[in-house]
């Protein structure tokens, strides 16, 4: 073994790429696809279209931040979570598509706002864009991080073997993109005054939102075993936030949710404004070319 | 701005490798940063890999000038090598 190129030694006899991050064994190899007998199947899809579209969604805004972030490695950081979550939707929107008989592009590129099931939080314009910065962006990824934390720690647990193998996978994901907001939270919070007050902007922006995560939706009641219940995620949620809150000087913004059309939001295909606008940037180009292969 | 952060070296050791190797630098506000930023870059967050990360400031190197008078004693003195052994075929890390 020649020491020529620093990465030689690390790789090792072995196929172990990590290195350049090729090698990995493709997700959820081996997991039964079977669907529990439970619960109904259709329900299923409705539940994975919803967790689906929150991490789609969030990828999309993150990956606006590309050439855009503070510094570099912010900027690599912020991709890299981005695709974590484009991971996910990926694995959740083919679950789902298994039932709906679409595959993954088809439900990401060719369904109108009224058919995405993701929460408010991840659509609204949190930054680069004028509806936010840095802080705000950093603000949103730490409620939506660990909501989705705690929320993917408790589906390791469920009755659907895919749901569970997503859910492990997502976990130490999630782990990390709750530590990496945590960790701005703190340094902009306990940093400059004008960082603290762009830091506090940025949590009174996105508070509003951070309602919808915990209202339980109907399919949930009918997928006892096999979904989280909303409700239940509150408190584990509520005492992170207030951790890094106090540990940045931050104050918890005060509880004014946003209204709800008719009792429906993000979860019923009701959408704020910035949605339309989001779609029509991210299917472009499949809705010019339909059937194209890439 | 990154005139404002600091350079840091990162050394690397793979999931079944027994050193750590530098592999690159990187600019990050301070050593927390720095490995999470190391880990971005360099590992792709695979489990089982240990970084180092040092401050560019805090390592000394050798200068290239004293290249000659710094290496060259020990390259004549044959018997400052172990070159006399046999070393078994089956003996790994050698």
């Amino acid at each position: 073994m020649s020491f020529d190129n620093a990465y030689e030694s690390l790789l090792g006899h072995e196929d172990a790429h990590w290195a350049f991050g090729t090698g990995f064994a493709e997700a959820l190899v081996g997991v039964n696809r079977e669907f529990p007998s439970t619960v109904d199947r259709a329900d299923i899809a409705a539940y994975c279209l919803m967790l689906g579209d929150d991490a789609l969604i969030m990828a999309q805004r993150l990956a606006e931040w590309c050439s855009r972030a503070p510094e570099l490695e912010e900027d690599i950081a912020l991709s890299n979570i981005a695709l974590d979550l484009l991971g996910q939707a990926r694995l959740l929107l083919t679950r789902a598509g298994e039932v709906l008989e679409r595959d993954e592009d088809s439900l990401a590129f060719l369904r109108d706002e009224r058919e995405f099931r993701n929460v408010h939080l991840v659509e609204i314009d949190c930054g680069p864009g004028p509806g936010g910065d840095f802080g705000t962006t950093i603000a949103r990824l730490l409620v939506f991080s660990s909501w989705r934390l705690a929320l993917f720690s408790r589906l390791r647990g469920s009755a659907d073997p895919v749901l569970a193998a997503i859910a492990e996978k997502g976990l130490k994901e999630l782990a990390y993109h709750r530590d990496h907001a945590a960790q701005w939270a703190v340094r902009l919070g306990d940093g400059t005054d004008e960082s603290h007050r762009r830091m506090q902007a940025g949590l009174e922006r996105v508070w509003p939102f951070v309602d919808e995560l915990f209202l339980a939706h109907p399919v949930e009641a009918k997928l006892s075993g096999v979904a989280v219940p909303s409700a239940e995620l509150r408190s584990e949620v509520e005492g992170v936030l207030e951790a890094v809150f106090s540990a940045s000087g931050l104050t918890r913004p005060a509880d004014v949710p946003t209204a709800r059309v008719a009792g429906m939001a993000g979860r019923d295909g009701v959408h704020t404004e910035a949605m339309g606008f989001l779609l029509a940037e991210m299917q472009h180009l499949h809705r010019s070319l339909p059937g194209a292969t890439w | 701005m990154s005139s404002s952060w600091p350079l840091w070296e990162v050394f690397v050791r793979g999931k079944r490798g027994l050193n750590h190797v530098h592999v690159g630098s990187l600019h990050a506000p301070d050593a927390e940063m720095a490995l999470r930023n190391a880990r971005d870059v360099y590992t792709r967050r695979n489990e089982g890999v240990s970084i180092w990360v040092v401050k560019a400031d805090d390592i000394t190197a050798s200068s290239p000038d004293e290249k000659d008078p710094f290496f060259a004693p020990s390259g004549d003195k044959v018997y400052r090598h172990p070159t006399f052994y046999a070393i078994p075929e089956d003996v790994p890390h050698l």
